[in-house]
This record gives structure tokens, sequence and C-alpha cells, in this order.
């Protein structure tokens, strides 16, 4: 087999752009837009585009106001099967926690470093194994844990959708690769739509994103076999949320 | 108004009291009605085909057929689509552009032409039946007409309208398709079939000819009840 | 119950042949045909559901088929523009001209990793070059993590239907599937087969030294990529492997994350009917400092492979916006009624049926164009309004025009000196309406293909012209 060296790969590239700039000599005409007042605006490039800010009226709802949103958020939440506890603060969160654990037999919980997810901890009965204390990652003692505690950059309130990220979530597996999924999260940290999350990780990632950034909408599930919904495929079977205030 | 019939190819030969139908409304409601007889063919199925210096030979027959007409009525979705739809798309950078885009203007539906132009949906009709509607694609998607048929249909003195589960559900006709393609397009006719008589209707009111051919064949070939009336006929109050 | 399976190959069948005949086999089987009827029907409730929800979805139709519509028609800018970024967030980019290349490229890499065990998520695009027999020629071994993909390799076929893979499998084929090949006990329940596969496939993620995937969307803005799924599988195989590998499409740009507000949402819904797919996914690169995991190498093969073919067509360039959603294929009555194994290539169904003859030639897959009855139900659905159907009808144009059927244009032909004499024309008529009785014993082609499963009603004794004079003296 001929190695492949970076000329052939710039060869490539040149190429296939020089194809796809003489394709675009003759300019396809704009989509037939349906019944609708809104003008495109124009933008870059002279094309007219629709800015998201203009999508917004006709996307599904994220609440007008923030009891509104949340009160979306707990209803996508119960819809998707995930399961949420709301409490008046960390030290009844730890409980919530530790009583989950009882229930459900769990003998490790894995977790990582972050304000939110330490004081969970305080007395829960089981080991625990902290996936980023320096030095490599270790797969196997991540994958015999029961449960993986994590923080969230966000909540969006339109489709019941929590976001982590590599960055302050522990990296990427603690989130999808144990058997359950504990989200803690305060209120203030819910946000009406997708679009108000991208806002956000602009805003709080600009140039410097994390390698990973995940919106997660429900328990791992799949309709495969027959088109009958089953939870928990391959990522965790179960979401829990935590949501202090 | 001076109403120019269209009568598809084959309503003139193998439908012709569909045409009939259509003149007996739109005279009843008052209108002058004509049929220009140079007029043969939409062109459609060559269009179909991709055989499109064809299609647009007819076409350009049908244009000088209908010059001048103030308003050209058919009774069938995907002739008038041709018509309304494709003439201009066909006819571009021609020197009958003009002609094909002004044609598209005055050139109707049957049932389109009596609610959207004429206003009217109660047609002094009678028809003691229960009906269901099979929306042709060509009505439904290329003309978007979906409540006027029914509006057409509810008006009508003692008939009972229902729906059934798949009624945008394609016939299966595709015009050459039911000759290239004729295992698809037949269990197309199955499933459509089915679902229509699901709903125990006395008639399948459709409003295309062409989707008639199909679901008649297949319910005669299976010996099966109810079969299609053509709007056009349902207004006249001429079935029986 | 019948077991539908991918049709034996007639013996050197062209394209077409081979189309005909699958399409009549399966057309028999109506257990089959219910089956997968019933399983749409869940999607139909569903979808109409989630779009009910969209505060107006066909302005969001206009949103989202604008945003693709001006991210393919600045590829030249936007496509350089993403792989700046995504390169200076820690990835290589690999271009690739054609299938054949990029197979090369990735075998290359696997084995600069010295990979001893491959897993792979979802991704349509390594069907189409076809990847798999590619590695596992070449001695990788490789595993689909997708429940529905992975059936399918067990079964040894490509997948039935882009989104849902095994959707024609019944759930008691799947346990035999599994008892043969993993050695476990029969169950009639999905959630026990799940469970299997999940058990199975935990072990390979965590021993695999690269992962595969796809990936839905390229963000020129950010030179991140995103990946949609339901299962987690994407996840872990980007997660858990030392190396990872996606592939895509260069069509897959978008401008802005912003599109993903919009896109995200239509493709669940149109999709699975859905309101958002469990897992939406941006990667920017491998491991960054400070993370704790992750791959320490990330590599895209960016692939062309007729695409700018396909864009060099400005009427039919907007098929490129596809984004997979499958909703056109869960509306075509002639998918459901001729299944996915029929139409013989990657991507079935209606947007098949469009980009096919571009990549793989119009003479020899001009036949999936003609075989549709141009409903529109699949233009009526696509959340980012490609004109479908009326692109069937241009393939159509085109393969007239450069491959014609000598017979069919003299018919045309012939038909079209008629339609232009009106005298011909009645008098044709009169001649059809009085040997019909005839025609009908003797049986002509194409009236043979007709009478096979329908009737013709019988000859009216006038014709409406006739029947006009008289009514009018």
């Amino acid at each position: 087999m001929i190695s492949r060296s970076q000329a052939d790969n710039n060869a490539a590239r040149a190429q296939i752009l020089a194809r796809i700039k003489e394709a675009l000599r003759i300019p396809a005409p704009q989509p037939t837009l349906g019944a609708g007042p809104a003008e495109p605006t124009t933008a870059a490039g002279g094309l007219p585009i629709l800015a998201t800010a203009a999508a917004r009226p006709w996307l599904p709802d994220g609440g007008d106001s923030p009891a509104e949103s949340l009160a979306l958020l707990e209803e996508n939440l119960a819809k998707l099967r995930a399961v949420v506890f709301r409490v008046p603060d960390l030290a009844a969160a730890a409980d919530c926690l530790s009583a989950q654990a009882r229930e459900r037999d769990w003998q490790q919980v894995a977790w990582h470093a972050h304000p939110l997810v330490e004081p969970l901890l305080a007395g829960v009965p089981c080991g625990t194994h902290q996936v980023d204390p320096g030095g490599s990652f270790d797969k196997q003692g991540l994958e015999i844990c029961d449960a993986g505690l994590t923080a969230c950059e966000c909540l969006v309130a339109q489709t019941g959708s929590i976001l982590v990220s590599s960055q302050t979530c522990g990296g990427r597996a603690l989130s999808i690769l144990p058997h359950v999924h504990v989200v803690i999260a305060t209120l203030d940290q819910l946000v009406p739509t997708l679009a108000d999350a991208f806002a956000l990780i602009r805003e709080r990632y600009a140039g410097n994103l994390p390698s990973m950034l995940s919106f997660i909408t429900g328990p791992s599930r799949t309709g495969d076999i027959e088109r009958i919904l089953v939870l928990g495929a391959h990522g965790p079977k179960e979401l829990i949320v935590i949501l202090v205030g | 108004m001076k109403i120019a019939l269209f009568i598809p190819c084959f309503v003139d030969q193998m439908a012709p009291q569909v045409g009939l139908a259509v003149a007996t409304v739109l005279e009843r409601l008052g209108h002058a009605v004509e049929f220009r007889s140079a007029q043969t063919c939409c062109g459609q199925p060559a269009f179909n085909a991709g055989y499109q210096d064809e299609a647009r030979a007819v076409a350009t027959h049908a244009l000088k057929v209908f010059a001048g007409a103030e308003a050209v009525v058919g009774p069938s979705g995907s002739c008038v689509a041709m018509m309304r739809v494709f003439y201009p798309e066909i006819l571009a950078g021609t020197p009958h552009e003009t002609a094909a885009l002004d044609l598209a203007c005055r050139t109707f539906e049957f049932g389109e032409f009596l609610v959207k132009k004429l206003g009217v949906t109660d047609v002094g009709a009678r028809f003691p039946h229960r009906v269901t509607y099979h929306d042709g694609c060509h009505s439904l998607r290329e003309l978007r007409l979906r409540d006027e048929p029914r509006q057409l249909l509810r008006a009508v003195r003692d008939l009972d309208l229902v729906e059934c589960d798949e009624a945008e559900s394609c016939c299966g006709f595709g015009g050459l398709f039911s000759v290239k393609f004729p295992m698809v397009s037949t269990a197309m006719a199955e499933v459509k079939a089915g679902s229509l008589a699901r709903t125990e209707c006395d008639y399948i009111v459709s409003s295309d000819p062409s989707c008639q051919l199909q679901l008649d064949g297949w319910l005669s070939r299976h010996q099966r009840r109810p079969r299609t009336i053509h709007l056009a006929e349902v207004l006249a109050g001429t079935a029986s | 119950m019948t077991t539908v399976s991918k049709p034996a190959p007639a013996a050197a069948a062209s394209a077409k042949q081979q189309f005909l005949h699958d399409a009549a086999e399966h057309v028999r089987d109506t257990g089959h045909r219910d089956f997968i009827r019933r399983a749409l029907g869940g999607y139909y409730t569903s979808r109409d559901l989630q779009q009910a929800r969209f505060r107006n979805w066909e302005h969001a139709r206009d949103a989202a088929s604008l945003a693709k519509w001006s991210a393919v028609n600045r590829l030249d800018e936007l496509l350089p523009q993403f792989t700046t970024r995504f390169e200076a967030n820690g990835g290589r980019v690999h271009w690739a001209r054609d299938a054949e290349e990029a197979r090369q490229i990735v075998l290359e890499l696997l084995a600069a990793a010295k990979a001893k065990a491959v897993i792979k998520s979802k991704c349509m695009t390594t069907e189409e070059i076809h990847l798999n027999q590619a590695m596992e020629a070449t001695g990788f071994s490789v595993v689909e993590s997708d429940l529905g993909e992975f059936i399918q390799q067990l079964r040894g076929e490509p997948p039935y239907h882009f989104v849902f893979p095994c959707m024609h499998v019944r759930r008691e084929e799947i346990s035999d599937l599994f008892g043969k090949h993993l050695g476990t006990p029969p169950t009639d329940s999905p959630e026990e087969l799940t469970m299997i596969a999940r058990r199975h496939m935990r072990r390979l993620y965590v021993d695999a030294d690269v992962g595969i995937t796809g990936a839905n969307f390229l963000i020129a803005e950010t030179g991140q990529i995103s990946i949609t799924e339901n299962e987690g599988n994407a996840r872990l195989t980007a997660a858990l492997p030392r190396i990872q590998i996606a592939i895509a499409g260069i069509e897959k740009v978008i401008e802005r994350l912003d599109d993903l507000a919009v896109l995200l949402p239509m493709l669940a819904t149109a999709g699975a009917g859905q309101p958002m797919t469990c897992y939406n996914t941006l990667y920017a690169g491998p491991r960054a400092a400070g993370e704790c995991d992750g791959p320490e190498e990330m590599h895209l093969v960016l692939l062309d492979n007729s695409r700018t073919a396909l864009l060099a067509d400005a009427e039919q360039r907007d098929a490129l916006h596809c984004i997979r959603c499958g909703a056109c294929l869960n509306v075509c009555p002639i998918f459901k009624n001729v299944g996915g194994f029929t139409y013989g290539t990657t991507y079935q169904g209606p947007i098949g049926s469009v980009i096919t003859p571009h990549l793989r030639g119009l003479a020899e897959w001009n036949h999936l164009s003609e075989a549709s009855s141009l409903c529109g139900a699949c233009t009526d659905v696509c959340p980012v309004r490609i004109d479908i159907h009326h692109h069937l009808l241009h393939n159509r144009r085109n393969a007239a025009r450069t491959s014609p059927s000598r017979i069919e244009r003299l018919g045309h032909r012939l038909f079209a000196a008629v339609a232009n004499r009106p005298w011909a024309f009645a008098a044709g008529g009169w001649a059809f309406r009085k040997t019909l009785w005839l025609a009908k014993l003797l049986r002509p082609p194409p009236l043979s293909a007709w009478l096979a499963t329908r009737d013709l009603p019988p000859a009216p004794a006038r014709s409406f012209r006739s029947a006009w004079r008289s009514r009018q003296r």
C-alpha cells in the first residue's frame, strides 16, 4: 500500500476545492419558501439567510418566563422518562443521592471534581471513584461503577436537554458509560431554548472550546427492534436530575 | 362568464359523461360553456417520461387552442397541473413563454373553479349516498387543493361524507408508471382500495379520471364494491 | 411468517432488471408489507404530534432550507473555513476525492495506529464507500455498535433504511441471530434483546483502540462536527478509544452553530417523531488540555465521491441539502411496497432515487427515477424543502436526452403528431374505442402489464366530442 503523504492530501484538497468552485459558477435558485411573512435578511456573501433569532417564533416553545421554562423542563423530562428531584440545597441533594444509592444498591459511584458534585458525596453509602484526579484515565475503574455523577453546563427547557462538556463535567465517558447518569444542577442554569444554549456556548467558550459538548435528552434509547421504544441501549438506562433551588 | 371546457383525452374517449357533467353544472350556475374541438391532449405522458420536446409540441398546440379563453376549466387535477405548473417550465425561454404563463393564470381544476373562482360551494346537487373522497396527488400537492372538493361534497343534499385513513395516499397510477412498474402500481392500488373499502361507502369520489381508471381497474378485477365516481357527476346529480 | 432478507442477485442482471425482479418478489410478501406499514404507523402519529409542537412548521422548514442553501452554495468559502478551525482545535483533515481514496486513508490510519480492535458507530458514508469490507479484507475486525447496524452486520445485510437499518426484522429473528452468534438464550422481549447487545458491546468500547464515526453536520463557524444519535454508541465510540476517525461528505457543512437550533429538532421530528434525538454532540477535536479523557488523535475524512458532480447540477443542487432524516422514505408508497433492499443502493427511497444517478451514473440508475408515481409526498415532508419529486422528473428528462429509449421516443413522437391534428386524434380515438375489446383479448404490451392485475372499462359508444355535437344541436 502506497503511503499517503501531505503532498497527496494537499493535491486532493486542491482538486476538490477546484471542483467546488467550478460547480458553483452557476448559481442555484433560492429555495421556494412556504407561506410566511418573514423576509430573509442578507448576510455575508450576498445570500439571503434567515437569522435564527427570526426562526425562534416558529420553533417549539421554550417558555416566556423562568417559571414557564421550569414547568416546561419538568414536563419534558417526565416525558423522556428522566427522574427529577427538586431539593432546596446541596445538603438535601446529598441526602437524595444517598437515598438513591441505598434504594438501588449501588456499590460504586463515579464523580468528578466540581463545587456542585463534591458535596453530593457527603454520606453516600457506597464506594466512590474519581475520574479526574490526575494521571492516566482508568477506563476499567469507571466501567464497573453503577452511576456517574456530573455537573452540567445548562438545562434547556424547550427540549428537556442537559448540556454537558468534557471540560466542566468530568470528561467524555463519565456521562455516558455508567448505567445511571446523575446530574446536579441549579435553577439558574436553566435556559429557555437551544438557541440560548448555543449563545451560552459561544459566550463561555469563545476561542477555547471543550473537545466535546453534548446535549443529553433523556436516558439512552432505541427503536430499532420493531420500532418499539427500549431505554438503555448503550448509554445510561436511567437519567436522574437533582435540581437545587 | 364564457368558460372553455378542457376535456382530457381520456375523458373525451373513455369517460364522456364526466365532461357532460361539468358542462351541466356550469350551465346550471348560469355560465356559458364552449368546447373548442381542436383540443386534444395536455401532453403529460411525454413530459412525465422525460420526452420534453414531444411534450412541448403538444403543449404549443394546446396554447393555440385556448388562446383568448376567459377561463379554461377541466375535470382533472393532473392535466390542469400539467398546464398550470409545467407548461411555464417547459416553455421557458421559448417564444411561447408568455402565452404559457398567461394560460396558467386562466386554467382551473373543476372543483377549484367552483369554490375559489365562482365562490360557490352549493350547486344545488343531491346525491343520497355515503361517499369518501380520494385526493389525487396532482390536485393535492401540485395545485394544493384539499378542502375545496370536501366543501362541495358537504353542500350536496343527503350526501354522507366519510374520510378514509389513507385519503392522501397515492392510488398508484402515475401514468406510464402503471405499466412500467405494474407490480408496484398494483400494490399501491391494493393498499388504497383496501382503505377506501373500509369506509363502507357506496362511492369513492375523485377529481381525477386517471385515479378512477386505476382504482376501478383494481376493484373490478377483485369484484369489490365500491366504485369511483367523478366529483362532477356527483355535483351534476346525474348519477343514479 | 416469511423471513425477508436481501434478495440474491439474478444472474448478470442490469440494475433495472434486478429492481423489477426484487420489486415483484417483495410485493408478493403481503405479510412483510403489513409489518412495515404497522411499524411506520407509530412513526406517523409521533411525527404529527411533534410537528404540532412547532409554532410554525412551515416557517421552520423555510429557515432550515435557507440555512442549508446558503451553506451549500458557499461551500467554496465555508469548507476551508471549517477545516482551518477544526485543525486549529487539534484535529487532522484528510481529503478524499473518491471512495477508493477514502478507504486508503482509513486503512493507513488504522495501520499507523497498529489498531487491533475497531468499533464503529452508524455512518452511511462508510456504507457508501464499502469501508467495512475493505477493513475486513485487510485483517481489521470491525464491530458495528448501533443496534440496528449490529443486527444487520450479523445478518450479512446492508441497512434496509438509512435511519432504521433493521426495521424489516422481527424480534424472533433477532433472538435466533443472537443465539447463533452470541450464544444467548432465546427471548421475545425487545428489552432483553437490547440488553444482550448492550452487554456485548460494553467490553468492545473499553477494549477498542480506534473508534470510527460519521458526522451529521460540520460547523464552519466553530470547526466542530455534530453527531446525532439515540443510543449513545457514538458517544462511547468517540470517548473511549485512543483514536477517533470521523468520515463525512463535504456537503454536511453548515455555517453557524445557531443553525443547529433549527436543524436538530427538525431532524428528530421528521426522522423519528421525537422532539430531540437523545444525544446531539459537538466534537471540536481530540482531547483538549486539562481534560481527563478522550481520544489522543482525531481525524476527519472529507469525502467528495461525485458530490461535486451533483453540486455542478444547479437545478438539482438542493439534493445536497439532505440531512438524512429519512422522512421521505417513511411516506413513500414505493418504499413501503418494495422495501429498502430492492433499490440496490446505499441510499434508498425518494432521495436515494434522486442522487444515485449522480453518484453512480444516469443510464444505469434512471429506473429508480422512473419507479415513482410522482405523488410528491416526499417533497411535502422534507424538512429542508428539497424538490424531490420534481428532481425525479429532471432525471427522466436528462436520461431521455442522453440515453433515450428509441421505441418510447417514437411512441411519444407519434402521439404528439396525432395530438397536433385534431381530426387524426378524433379518428384515432374512435379506432381505439372500436378495437378495445380486441386489445383486451390479445393483450399486447404495454396493455398486458395493466390487464395482468386490473380491468379496463368498456369503451363508451360515443366520445365526448361526438356527444357534445349532438347536445349543441
